[in-house]
């Protein structure tokens, strides 16, 4: 049997009293999309969070491609190979977007930056022209972020968390925030990247929609637990998932939703 | 950007200019602007820090180390060559600066802010304690060669004064080169958000460590030429009011370019120098109306006049 590129083995963690996981056990093979589904306060970002090095778990291990990330620095596991974005984009609002790419750039080649080679080269400006037509975000180059549409800022955090070229990219909601018109062609944009660069992905959504067109597995979280795993319409049709997560009739996709109609 | 671009073209004939002008200004003049220039080092490790997000309150610890290692490095250990003592201030403050970056670097804000200056004053504390290092009067610096070769009178103000033109110019063309790089683009990075900075793969606090070795290195080359241009050393070098004037200096001119530490430097000694003369019982208040004009009227600093200009061009 192959590694896998993520697995976690009877992982916990708790605020106090509140248990906001407990007992997660996953195993992710490359190349897999992975949705992560689950009402608020579910433990969804929580996992995330754990995995990327956020969170230090009160116990249990995660594995990345056979290597343990418990007791590394977030920085040590992006070193690895793992990128995140974040529910709210993480960015520098102050400095351009190019400026935003290139520090990005930057930080891709190496964990200590120069002291006297200037960031500005043909070459990485180049690279950053690249990838913001890649993302479609080219006509921000040179606004602040903190002008920038939510929609726009979505995607250059994702683009950042790409440059570093990971093999797999966990996203916290990666559409929340974004209009409804911005959703899906924001989402076709990301994971036209992401399967261009052959990355492993992971993503927390509210949108069922979102989850359903996009992903080729579900982790539905439920107080902590995992509750159902599996392709998205298996895990849909899951009773507990329908009463605990989803909802009956609300927030169903959009396959079950007309399925109910006939 | 080519090794030495426009800006450092420029900061070299500036230099150059200056340099020349040891021969032909006033010899009050030179000395205002040697202190000045001097205070301008100490000023540009306090910016380096700003660009970081963090404010030191403490910045005459350096200072001060670079000073005293003038003094000690003539008194005890028979160091008498101006380089190789501005040298050995050099190699103390990094090595004190090595080990309490260690504990500076874990804290932000407001806590670096009074970490900073509560170090400096550990340090103002110790040496007006001990006679052995001067007390309350500090001692004199006498006796200083450059390369072999002694001044006397004008000509060793004049020898420090060239010292200081040149020292500050190979600072300010290095942290300008470095501002551009990597490490001064991360640090903008820093301030604006930590986190994402760590999600990048890189150390945030190797990073502000870094930056805090280099601003200890300037400030303590602007105490050495400090020390070396009046003559005399002593604890109110670490005292907090004089922390205090660096991070006033580092205000007036702004954070965005490396000559405003300078220009505001050499402003802000004329500003002294002429409010005492004409209002000796209220100079400081009219410093406290500068400042105070300055942070309504210009947040960025003098230099963001500069660049408002530019942009107005453009």
């Amino acid at each position: 049997m192959s590694t896998p590129i993520l697995e976690t083995k009877g992982l916990c963690r708790s605020f106090g009293a509140v248990i906001a996981a407990k007992d997660i056990n996953v195993r992710i093979e490359a190349g897999e999309v992975v949705g992560v589904i689950g009402s608020n306060g579910a433990g969804k970002t929580t996992f995330i969070n754990m995995v990327t090095g956020y969170l230090p778990p009160s116990s249990g291990d995660i594995r990345f491609e056979g290597h343990t990330l418990i007791g590394k620095a977030p920085r040590k596991i992006i070193r690895m190979g793992m990128a995140r974005s974040f529910q709210v984009a993480q960015l520098f609002p102050e400095l351009s977007v190019l400026e935003n790419m290139l520090i990005a750039l930057v930080a891709a080649e190496s964990p200590r930056p120069s002291f006297l080679n200037p960031v500005s080269t043909p070459a990485r400006l180049r690279q950053a022209d690249e990838i913001l037509t890649e993302f479609g975000v080219e006509r921000f180059r040179d606004s602040l972020v903190s002008a920038v549409p939510q929609g726009a800022r979505k995607l250059i955090d994702i683009a950042m968390a790409l440059i570093g070229t990971p093999r797999m990219l966990l996203l916290d909601e990666p559409t929340s925030g974004v209009s409804v018109e911005e959703k899906f062609p924001l989402m076709d944009t990301v994971m036209r990247a992401v399967r261009h660069h052959g990355v492993t992905v992971l993503f927390v959504e509210h949108d069922m929609e979102i989850v359903e067109r996009y992903v080729s597995r579900v982790l539905a979280f439920y107080s902590g637990e995992i509750i159902s795993d599996g392709i998205p319409a298996q895990v849909f049709a899951d009773n507990r998932v329908r009463e605990l997560v989803i909802g009956h009739g609300h927030g169903a996709p959009a396959s079950e939703k007309s399925r109910s109609k006939a | 950007m080519t090794y030495i671009d426009r800006t450092g073209l420029w900061l070299i004939a500036t230099a150059a200019i200056l340099v020349a002008g040891a021969f032909v200004l006033p010899h009050w003049l030179t000395f205002i602007l040697t202190l000045a220039l001097a205070k301008a080092l100490v000023v540009q490790g306090v910016v380096v820090q700003m660009r970081a997000g963090l404010v030191s309150f403490g910045q005459g610890l350096f200072f001060c180390v670079g000073g005293y290692a003038i003094g000690l490095g003539g008194n005890l250990l028979g160091i008498h060559d101006a380089f190789a003592l501005l040298a050995l201030g050099l190699v103390a403050s990094v090595g004190l600066a090595a080990v309490i970056g260690l504990l500076m670097t874990r804290y932000r804000d407001i806590f670096f802010a009074m970490l900073s200056l509560a170090l400096s004053m550990i340090l103002f504390g110790v040496l007006v304690k001990s006679q052995t290092l001067g007390s309350t009067d500090g001692f004199n610096v006498h006796g200083v060669s450059y390369l072999g070769v002694t001044f006397d009178g004008a000509n060793q103000k004049i020898a420090v004064y060239i010292l200081t033109v040149v020292v500050s110019c190979a600072c300010a063309l290095f942290l300008y080169r470095s501002q551009h790089a990597g490490i001064g683009r991360v640090c903008e990075a820093i301030r604006e958000n930590e986190i994402r900075v760590e999600y990048l793969g890189l150390s945030p606090r190797w990073i502000l460590y870094a930056q805090y070795l280099v601003a200890a290195a300037v400030s303590a080359l602007g105490g050495g030429l400090t020390a070396l241009a009046t003559g005399h050393i002593d604890p109110e070098m670490a005292f907090w009011t004089t922390s205090g004037e660096f991070v006033f200096i580092a205000l007036l001119g702004g954070t965005m370019h490396v000559a405003a530490p300078f220009v505001a430097a050499v402003l802000f000694a004329f500003v002294r120098t002429y409010a005492i003369e004409f209002t000796p019982h209220t100079w400081q208040m009219i410093l406290g109306l500068v400042l105070l004009g300055i942070i309504i009227f210009l947040p960025k600093g003098l230099w963001s006049l500069v660049s408002r200009n530019r942009r107005v061009k453009a």
